[in-house]
């Protein structure tokens, strides 16, 4: 008699069981998820027979942090529950920020307007329109006073969504809780940081990659320094997926960003595990639940491995990826808007199983408008149950072991690395931007899903089917014309009460500096100490950085 | 227009919003549908989009604003076209625009408001049905 292993019984019942059903009708010829692979009907110890327990899962908290960034999990703390906010007035966001609170969220995090995020004075021709209308309008230090005023930030966390600016809107952070008597020591919080990603998919460049990188590998230098528990990048692929990636794409052009922020941060001269532990990620959740849940789980553990093995980390803390994530605003239908809370109770449900270190879920509301405060509570609510009362967060990692999930997490993991090696073959992160591949591979994956959507092979309920004629009726947040008026009169006051010798002599100091190679921190925290505006110190950097542009392929 | 000529569309982002991901997919369904398309790029200001139009010369212009600035940019946008006497092409926007804001954008000629969920054909048809020339 032949000896059969366990796997080959399983295989010939498995072909059995195939055969015994011949004429399997089912409702499509494949199914495939958000990032085409190919999902079997069944799934069996003989998908994941080359798995290795201690060496591919291993326990949570623990390399390669598979099941987990922390050993309890939720069991310890839940997540950060951190609704992205921000419109109007500094006053008006504040207001909003109070608001949340109250009601039990537990981390501030900030929407800025758009002549904020590109660096633009409200006072500019280019903001007509802008100010205010997609998060708060911030030009100078006084806007930052009003936005956390009656807020303790030794007591919170805030997360600010800036990029290109992002040294600047820090600096303005660490002075503003100075003036509440704290010290950059006891801060806490993130900025976005993420320069990479606005290159390849949001578009809220201002400099050049080389220039840009600078000033990301500065704040990294100085927050080791002097805000040791700041999370300096929030490495991002929540926007890579809202322009049309595919999930894979998302996982493997996201921790591509990450390593290349890892290895400037090497060039300089830093030591890996002193700036590592303060780099984190930001994901998105979108609507194939699994597909979602594998893919944080992947990321986790190719972090690990790169960081450990590539590039010789050493604390755990280096190698341990943590995250926050925001369920897909790109999923959301402005046809029968209240479907969204479904989608987002789904969506955030991912993220908790995947493991997320803080979550933000979209309002209902979001494809038609900035949320209004019922559609933000009910999307606070939702995690607030999904925590509270799913009963989810009583162990950790609670799809471990499934045959399914373990084979699309280690799926995901060998596509991710086949786009590293394609990456790597067009010299990096930054020649690849140049070459567009990233653009290319997105505006490919967008339009290919779109396609789907059209052909009907995707459904979107009450989009493509069950459609209504019925007109939209929820109540929309409507961002006051009066805002931007305000915003330019107080901008123009504050140039007229400041010391504006000071203020030229700072943003001169600034340029000088900014053609050598110190760390520019220092100058921009001068600069915002005697009110610059966030316009002046970028018009300042530009004079000697110059400006991006990009092809405008499609 | 000749039936031999392809229509000439104009894609463009006004404004500071880098939302591309919608104006990059139509300008595709646009060109896949035979159409000769031109996209502009993001963070295009008013005199810009009607430089290109003097250019270009399209017989319609697609705006994608999903920032809420449309109430500003639009109105100017279409001055500005008056002010070169251009007056025979198809101005659309869409994007996010909320139902209210319409029979204001209307009335300074903007035509579509296609949002999200759209089908690609259905701006295709569109366009091909209220050309001016």
């Amino acid at each position: 008699m032949v000896f059969m292993t366990e796997f080959d019984k399983i295989k010939e019942d498995m072909e059995e069981w195939q055969n015994s059903y011949p004429n399997k009708k089912e409702r499509r010829k494949s199914f495939r998820n958000l990032s085409n692979i190919d999902v079997k009907r069944l799934y069996t110890p003989n998908d994941v027979k080359e798995l290795n327990y201690e060496l591919d899962l291993g326990f949570p908290g623990q390399y390669p942090f598979t099941r987990g960034a922390y050993p309890n999990m939720y069991r310890g703390r839940l997540w950060t529950m951190r609704q992205f906010a921000g419109f109007g007035t500094a006053e008006q966001t504040n207001n909003r920020y109070k608001f949340l609170i109250e009601h039990g969220q537990t981390g501030l995090s900030v929407a800025f307007s758009l002549h904020t995020i590109y660096g633009i004075e409200a006072t500019d021709q280019k903001a007509l329109g802008e100010i205010g209308k997609e998060g708060v309008a911030i030009d100078t230090l006084k806007d930052m006073e009003i936005l956390f005023d009656g807020i303790d930030l030794s007591k919170i966390s805030t997360s600010m969504t800036i990029n290109a600016p992002a040294s600047i809107l820090l600096a303005m952070y660490i002075v503003t809780a100075e003036k509440q008597g704290h010290s950059p020591e006891q801060l806490r919080g993130t900025i976005q940081n993420d320069i990479l990603k606005e290159y390849i998919a949001q578009k809220s460049w201002i400099f050049p990659p080389e220039p840009s990188m600078r000033l990301i590998v500065d704040t990294i230098e100085y927050c080791t320094k002097y805000v040791p528990q700041w999370y300096t990048i929030s490495i991002s692929g929540y926007h890579i997926r809202e322009a049309g990636s595919t999930a894979v794409q998302e996982l493997a052009f996201t921790l591509a960003d990450g390593l290349a922020y890892v290895e400037a941060g090497i060039e300089r001269g830093l030591n890996v595990d002193d700036f590592a532990p303060r780099l984190s990620f930001f994901f998105n959740s979108h609507n194939n639940f699994f597909e979602e849940i594998c893919k944080y789980r992947a990321a986790r553990r190719i972090w690990a491995k790169h960081m450990k093995n590539k590039y010789g980390a050493k604390k755990p803390e280096s190698l341990r990826l943590r995250f926050h994530t925001q369920t897909a605003g790109v999923s959301l239908t402005a046809q029968e808007p209240e479907n969204n809370i479904v989608r987002v109770t789904l969506q955030g449900l991912a993220a908790v199983l995947g493991g997320t270190q803080s979550l933000h879920t979209n309002s209902f509301d979001e494809a038609l408008c900035l949320p209004t405060e019922n559609a933000v509570k009910i999307a606070l609510r939702t995690q607030q149950i999904i925590a509270q009362e799913s009963g989810v967060t009583d162990t950790v990692d609670p799809l471990a072991g499934s045959y399914y999930v373990e084979w699309l997490t280690n799926k995901m993991e060998e596509e991710a690395e086949n786009y590293f090696q394609q990456i790597n073959d067009l010299g990096g992160v930054i020649p690849a931007i140049k070459a567009n591949f990233f653009q290319k591979e997105i505006a490919n994956a967008s339009y290919k899903y779109q396609q789907e959507i059209e052909n009907r092979e995707r459904t979107i309920v009450a989009v493509n089917q069950y459609q209504q004629k019925e007109p939209c009726t929820v109540p929309l947040l409507k961002i006051d014309e009066e805002v931007a008026k305000e915003q330019v009169n107080t901008l123009n006051i504050i140039k007229q009460e400041r010391d504006n010798d000071k203020v030229q002599e700072n943003l001169l100091k600034l340029k000088e500096a900014a053609k050598g190679t110190e760390n520019l921190m220092p100058y921009i925290m001068d600069a915002i100490r005697v009110y610059a505006s966030i316009g002046e110190i970028i018009n300042t950097l530009k004079e000697v950085f110059g400006t991006y542009h990009e092809d405008s392929i499609f | 227009m000749p039936e031999d000529r392809k229509i000439k569309v104009l894609v463009c982002k006004p404004g500071l919003d880098g939302h591309d991901r919608g104006a990059k997919v139509l300008a595709r369904a646009l060109r896949d549908a035979g159409m000769e398309v031109i996209y502009t790029g993001i963070h295009q200001t008013p005199d810009d989009i009607v430089n290109t139009v003097v250019q270009e010369d399209p017989d319609a212009v697609m705006l994608s604003i999903l920032s809420g600035a449309h109430n500003a940019l639009c109105p100017v946008i279409m001055e500005k076209l008056e002010e070169q006497g251009i007056d025979d092409v198809l101005v659309a926007v869409g994007g996010i625009i909320p139902d209210e804001d319409k029979p204001f954008l209307e009335k300074k000629g903007l035509k579509g408001f296609y949002g999200p969920g759209t089908d690609l054909s259905t701006i295709v048809e569109f366009v091909k049905n209220n050309l001016k020339r």
